[in-house]
């Protein structure tokens, strides 16, 4: 989240599409209830099922999945002919005038520089024109051809109400309903905010249907501001810490990269990293990049990562691939090349796709390990239990270990929520006699690895060995510890600059924020994003003071929210270009004539003047990007691709199939099945009464939805001659699953490019371990491929066919 | 004119087998602790009632159970006795002298057979109310028959049932206080027999059938 | 611990006083009771059917506050799981996919069910044990499981269809409307656990005005006849909803339009409780008196002879 949960209640308008908040988020949903109620906020939902967020809605428009980007540039394009832009945040904070160089363009549903068979891009075109100096050119009229407000325009002009209707099958009534009032928030008084989640992520173009909704809201201005913003749902309580944390095969904490094979030395590696400002006077937050990553190299190898060893940057691991992301590594699996797979608090075998690939993967491993508080499925990968788990025990070798681990209600413990912040928790019982928590357990594996490469030696044991393990129980780091790590200590006495007599931060001190860590090996931080969670004042995110001035929702001293204690993400963006508030009613940071102030930490340098210094300092032009250059993989604009499987072709391209950049491994591609075959849209989603595939261990969210099933229109239910309540066999090209049959009114059948479109539900809850009634899953079905840029399976938009079948013999 | 306390008896004519009697026993104690049972939930001033049987719950349990052997047990009596309950022409006349039968005056009614009028009607009525209350009870014994009827079909039911149960304790009450009136009736139920003079006086012409069928 | 709540509409608890017992009661089942000279303020929990959205943590929030145990059902062909009260569950959300023939708009219309807490309760009126339901002043209706006798005459006193009848202990449950956390200063279980506030509780003024509050917005979102559902036949309820139809109760999985104790049941209750006893009284006077009157019924010595007469005429 860009904005917080709680500054939801400070929205007018609230847009649910590619999530449903009420559904799988049903407490922070509460403030879209709160907004409702005290603002007169109104909500709109764009689904293919109505949703139990829907059924709080003001207006709800059926969309096919996986045509969000043609839907939001349709609005888009509605704002731009309506001249509903809020024009002064556009021409100053986005990069909209910037000028694109010659030579980038959109044919055929392809940006220039498309190679078919690497199904990649050379992205040397996606670049502004710079000047002799290195800065960006720009047109403040935005009438040069060039500009990116001019190629935008272009790009989506194409996205007509009767196209969005065309390819979206969403009624051209409802389109215009939903544009009109999302256009209406171009006004500065008025905001409205994005809840999405899985469903926009888990599509082969999950980043750019984001990149969409972004681009919406920069255009309407309501990024930065209160009850704004983009505003991901996070699918578990802590998914949030694991990303900033860096648990992704390409990152280190705080979203740092790991080096490439490619990048041998430190000095490779940064010149890369720390982009100098492309405007004048710009500040270009990630030159500070070296100060955050020597200071994380110290915090892992301590006083053995020196100057002298490039602060060991020798010893982190070098990536031969873009990623080892979970498709790549069940892939690698599969063919055998993978001996142990560690599988901590994550259940592969319902969460990945193809699971037949995925048990044929897992039995090719030698030992696989299990650290999770419940009996998952994925630890009984090789027990037959039938149907729903029909293999031969006999011919599966792996060893699986499984190490009971503590629940989130066991230990103690930090959660980063969505909206980034970081709140301590207290263990409220005791752990069952043989969990551990995870930390102890990484601990011992740790410490006896350590102890085999003390006693055999090997090729390269420094890693390891030299491994920086100061707890006070090594066998158990605590949560304080490692909290505290994260925070980041002044190594040595840190003197003032200007007076070196002057200690500011004497040895042994927790730094105050990451402002103060240095790149000559004087401070040691393990996460600088969270850099200030624990510092000399104590541990911040314990706090629990509702205290919130003018009742803002920003709750500064409830818990701690990353970057340093900061709300709301690009909060300079709230005042207009001479820090004036948009909206008086709605002030968040303003320019008091000598530097920033107001409810929230600045997301500047407080003294930057703001007609000098850009608000989105992240990136080194300083705006929001309308136009994102080489940064993502399948294009610089988002641009409409159908997913891998799809009743209809791609209208815009009809030689293209799926997101052309979107990875795909070999002998995959004839995995998908086509619309002759399959000829109904399926989707997976979650339920209110489960999460995920844990609450079916516990007995009364079992007794809410005990039993899996799949839904489908009254239309397809007559055509096919399925009842309600009655069993149906639902199959697609990778395997086949069995279940009632819940038909509905909420799954209407879609007309797209003329053809009518069956959609069928499939919620995700059901395994063979647990409480409730033995069952499948979606992924069963579902195809192997991800996202173009972070590979998150496509699990909303697949193909399948559904018969009905007579029931189990009870 | 001074009548001698209990004539005697000139001989015994058997009224009743020993089994009918049995029969009857048993559906008279079924009746009374229905009706025991049946008031104590009815009202509550006669929930005290309850007590006798070890409270409300057992009650609720019991009471329908015994409506089954009462229903059977009458069934019984039924079987036994439904052809000497069929109309015949005296009846008519028996039921519009209502006066000579409440003041005893039957030497002015025409003879009776096995059964008079009274005692037909009472006997119908008996079996119709037993039919509806068994119906109507099997309505609401909510342990074994909830699924099979609707709340409103229930609250019907109730009202029938209890409506049904008052006429059948009224036919009761004047069923025990006719045996007591008419004296020399309960020997007929208790050792099966009663004397000639009953016979002459109360059913002369079953007195005369039988009379007839030995000789 | 803090909590948020006092930034969403509100929850009123401060007004109400929460001790309250046995000297409180205004009825008692099969009982008459002097009560008591002045009466608690009245409670009452509203629910906003319009604001819920069908999570069922109320439901989840009951089972584990009232300890119950249910079993894992199966999939009927609906989101309604369980598929209806039973002793083991005391509400249930119920879910109706309603076209709005107005707009032609799908509208999936969620109503938590349970108990009404009836100002008349048709339960209590029905009920022939002692005690064994009994409302207090401030209108929680309770049963009182140690006088409760399983008859299930409840059940049929009942216009919303409520109480269910235990098959392990043969009493009838329903909602307490957590009469037990009440008695100590707590609101209900389920209004605690609803995320989005659907369901408020304090006393049933305070909820009447916080009623207005969303039927104004609900009016401004074009539903012209939002309302309150505190229906008159039965004295109003101490369970309350807002709905958007209020002009349509049935919608909402039949919830009664104008629900009143069934005139069977107030028949039953009534005239026939006190006409069936007298008149059984009547009928022993009656054969009393006439006893009296006329006097046994006697075999004479004539009869005798008479008898004598015919049998040995006869042989």
């Amino acid at each position: 989240m860009t904005n917080s949960w709680t500054d939801i209640k400070n929205t007018d308008l609230v847009v649910i599409m590619g999530g449903n908040a009420a559904e799988a988020h049903p407490c922070g949903f509460k403030w879209v209830t709160e907004a409702k109620a005290n603002r007169g906020a109104r909500l709109i939902v764009v689904d293919p099922r109505f949703t139990r967020s829907a059924s709080v809605a003001d207006m709800y428009a059926p969309i096919r999945q996986g045509t969000d980007i043609a839907f939001l540039f349709g609005v888009m394009n509605y704002c731009i002919s309506n001249n509903n832009v809020q024009w002064d945040y556009v021409k100053a904070f986005t990069n909209a005038p910037y000028i694109v160089k010659e030579g980038f363009d959109f044919h055929d549903g392809l940006f220039t520089g498309y190679d078919e068979t690497k199904r990649d891009y050379n992205k040397s075109t996606w670049e502004y024109e710079l000047d002799a100096d290195g800065y960006v050119q720009a047109d403040d009229t935005l009438e040069n051809p060039r500009c990116v407000w001019s190629l935008l325009k272009k790009h989506i002009s194409v996205y007509t109400p009767e196209m969005v209707e065309r390819i979206c099958g969403t009624p051209k009534d409802k389109f215009l309903k939903v544009a009109q009032m999302i256009s209406e928030c171009s006004s500065p008084t008025k905001t409205m905010t994005s809840m999405y989640a899985l469903g926009w992520t888990q599509h082969s173009k999950g980043s750019q249907n984001i990149r969409a909704m972004a681009m919406l809201q920069l255009i309407l201005g309501n990024i930065g501001v209160r009850g704004g913003g983009m505003n991901a749902l996070r699918g578990h309580s802590n998914i949030q810490g694991l990303t900033d944390i860096g648990l992704m095969s390409n990152l280190i904490p705080g979203y740092l990269t790991i080096p490439t094979e490619k990048e041998a030395t430190l000095e490779v590696y940064m010149s890369t990293r720390g982009f100098k400002p492309l405007r004048p006077n710009q500040m270009s937050y990630w030159q500070n990049y070296k100060k955050f990553f020597v200071s994380f190299q110290k915090s892992m190898w301590g006083s053995a990562a020196t100057a002298e060893n490039s602060f060991a940057y020798d010893w982190l691991p070098k990536l031969d691939l873009p990623s080892y992301d979970v498709l790549r590594i069940f892939e690698l699996m599969h063919q055998g090349k993978v001996n142990g797979y560690i599988c901590q608090g994550f259940n592969p075998l319902l969460s990945a796709p193809n699971r037949k690939k995925l048990t044929a993967a897992l039995s090719k491993l030698k030992f696989l390990v299990v650290m999770d508080p419940l009996q998952t499925e994925t630890a009984r990968f090789w027990e037959n239990h039938g149907e729903f788990n029909d293999v031969d025990s006999s011919k599966i070798q792996t060893e699986v270990i499984e190490l009971p681990t503590t629940c989130f209600a066991e230990d103690t413990g930090s959660l980063s929520n969505s909206g980034r912040w970081l709140q301590w928790h207290w263990a409220g019982g005791s752990h069952p006699a043989e969990g551990r928590n995870d930390a102890s357990i990484m601990a011992q594996i740790y410490l006896r690895l350590k102890a085999l490469y003390e006693k055999e030696g090997g090729p390269v044991p420094d890693p390891i060995v030299k491994l920086d393990w100061r707890y006070k129980d090594p066998a158990a780091p605590t949560p304080e510890e490692l909290a505290k790590e994260l925070n980041g200590s002044a190594l040595e006495d840190i003197t003032d600059p200007n007076d070196p007599t002057k200690v500011i931060l004497a040895k042994g001190k927790q730094v105050v924020s990451f402002a103060a860590l240095r790149d000559d090996g004087k401070t040691a931080c393990g996460c600088w994003i969270y850099s200030g969670c624990f510092n000399e004042a104590g541990n911040n995110m314990a706090r629990r003071d509702t205290n919130d001035p003018d009742s803002t929702g920003a709750y500064s001293t409830w818990a701690w929210s990353w970057p340093v204690n900061r709300r709301i993400l690009y909060n300079r963006a709230s005042s207009d270009i001479n820090g004036k508030p948009w909206d008086d009613s709605r002030k968040l940071l303003w320019w008091d004539g000598a530097k920033w102030t107001g409810y929230d930490v600045p997301d500047i340098a407080p003294t930057a003047k703001p007609d000098v210094v850009g608000p989105f300092i992240m990136n080194p032009e300083g705006t929001g990007r309308l136009f994102t250059r080489g940064m993502m993989r399948d294009g610089p604009f988002p641009a409409h691709y159908e997913p891998f499987e799809s009743p209809v072709v791609n209208v815009l391209a009809p030689k293209v199939r799926g997101n052309p950049a979107a990875r795909v491994f070999k002998g995959d591609m004839e995995q998908f099945g086509d619309a002759e075959e399959f000829p109904y849209a399926a989707t997976s989603y979650r339920l209110t009464e489960h999460f995920h595939f844990w609450t079916k261990h516990q007995h009364n969210p079992a007794v809410m939805q005990p039993e899996f099933f799949v839904e489908i229109s009254e239309q397809l239910a007559k055509e096919k001659g399925i009842k309600s309540g009655g069993w149906a066999r639902i199959w697609s090209k990778r395997g086949s699953i069995k279940g009632k049959v819940v038909v509905t009114k909420r799954i209407a059948p879609l007309t797209c490019d003329g053809k009518t479109v069956h959609i069928v539900g499939i919620p995700l809850h059901w395994g063979f371990m647990g409480e409730t009634r033995k069952g499948f899953g979606p992924n069963s079905l579902t195809p192997y491929v991800g996202d173009a840029n972070i590979e998150t399976p496509e699990y909303k938009a697949f193909l399948v066919d559904i018969e009905p079948i007579p029931g189990p013999v009870a | 004119m001074a009548v001698p306390d209990k004539a005697r008896a000139s001989y015994e004519v058997s009224r009743y087998t020993t089994g009918a009697r049995i029969n009857h026993w048993v559906t008279a104690t079924s009746l009374v602790l229905l009706a025991v049972t049946g008031l104590s939930l009815f009202h509550p001033s006669l929930y005290f009632l309850t007590g006798l049987f070890g409270g409300g719950a057992i009650v609720r349990v019991i009471h329908p159970w015994i409506g089954v052997v009462l229903f059977f047990s009458f069934l019984g009596l039924f079987v036994r006795f439904w052809r000497a309950n069929l109309p015949s022409r005296s009846d008519a006349q028996w039921v519009s002298h209502p006066v000579d039968v409440l003041t005893g005056h039957e030497e002015k009614l025409p003879e009776i057979g096995t059964y008079n009028a009274g005692q037909k009607i009472m006997f119908w009525l008996m079996s119709l109310l037993i039919i509806v209350l068994i119906a109507s009870g099997v309505v609401v014994w909510d342990q074994y028959f909830y699924p099979f009827t609707t709340i409103p079909q229930k609250r019907v039911a109730l009202l029938i049932h209890s409506i049904a149960a008052i006429v059948a304790i009224l036919n009761w009450i004047v069923h025990v206080y006719a045996a007591i009136w008419v004296r020399g009736t309960i020997s007929a139920m208790t050792r099966g027999k009663v004397t000639g003079g009953w016979a002459w006086r109360h059913h002369r012409k079953w007195l005369r059938d039988i009379l007839a069928s030995r000789s | 611990m803090a909590n948020f709540e006092f930034v969403l509409p509100p929850a009123p608890t401060s007004n109400v006083k929460p001790i309250f017992g046995e000297q409180d009661l205004i009825r008692r089942s099969a009982s008459t009771i002097t009560p008591p000279a002045k009466r608690q303020t009245e409670v009452a929990k509203l629910i906003d059917v319009t604001k819920c959205i069908g999570c069922k943590a109320c439901e989840v929030a009951c089972l584990e506050w009232n300890d119950l145990h249910h079993e894992v059902g199966s999939n009927t062909g609906v989101y309604d799981n369980p598929p209806d009260l039973d002793p083991d569950i005391f509400t249930v959300m119920r879910f109706t996919e309603w076209v709005n023939p107005e707009t032609k708009n799908l509208e999936w219309l969620i109503r938590k069910d349970g108990c009404m807490h009836c100002e008349d309760p048709g339960c209590l009126k029905a009920c022939p044990a002692p005690g064994a339901i009994v409302q207090y002043s401030n209108g929680i209706v309770d049963i009182d499981h140690e006088k409760c006798i399983g008859c299930g005459y409840c059940i049929k006193g009942c216009p919303f269809n409520i109480p269910r009848i235990s098959k392990v202990d043969h009493t009838a449950y329903k909602c307490t409307l957590c009469s037990d956390r009440l008695a100590v200063g707590q609101g209900p279980a389920c209004a605690k656990a609803c995320p989005t506030h659907a369901i408020v509780f304090g006393t049933k003024d305070d909820m009447k005005k916080h009623a207005e509050g969303r039927i104004t917005d609900l009016k401004s979102r074009g539903f012209r006849n939002a309302g309150l559902y505190d229906p008159p036949g039965v004295g109003g309820t101490h369970v309350m909803y807002v709905l958007h139809h209020a002009d349509q109760p049935e919608l909402y999985a039949g919830l009664p339009s104008n629900p009143t104790i069934s005139p069977i049941v107030e028949l039953w209750k009534g005239a026939v409780k006190y006409v069936g006893l007298s008149a059984l009284g009547f009928a022993a006077v009656v054969g009393v008196l006439h006893h009296l009157v006329v006097g046994a019924n006697r075999v004479t010595a004539e009869d005798e002879d008479n008898a004598g007469k015919l049998k040995q005429g006869r042989s």
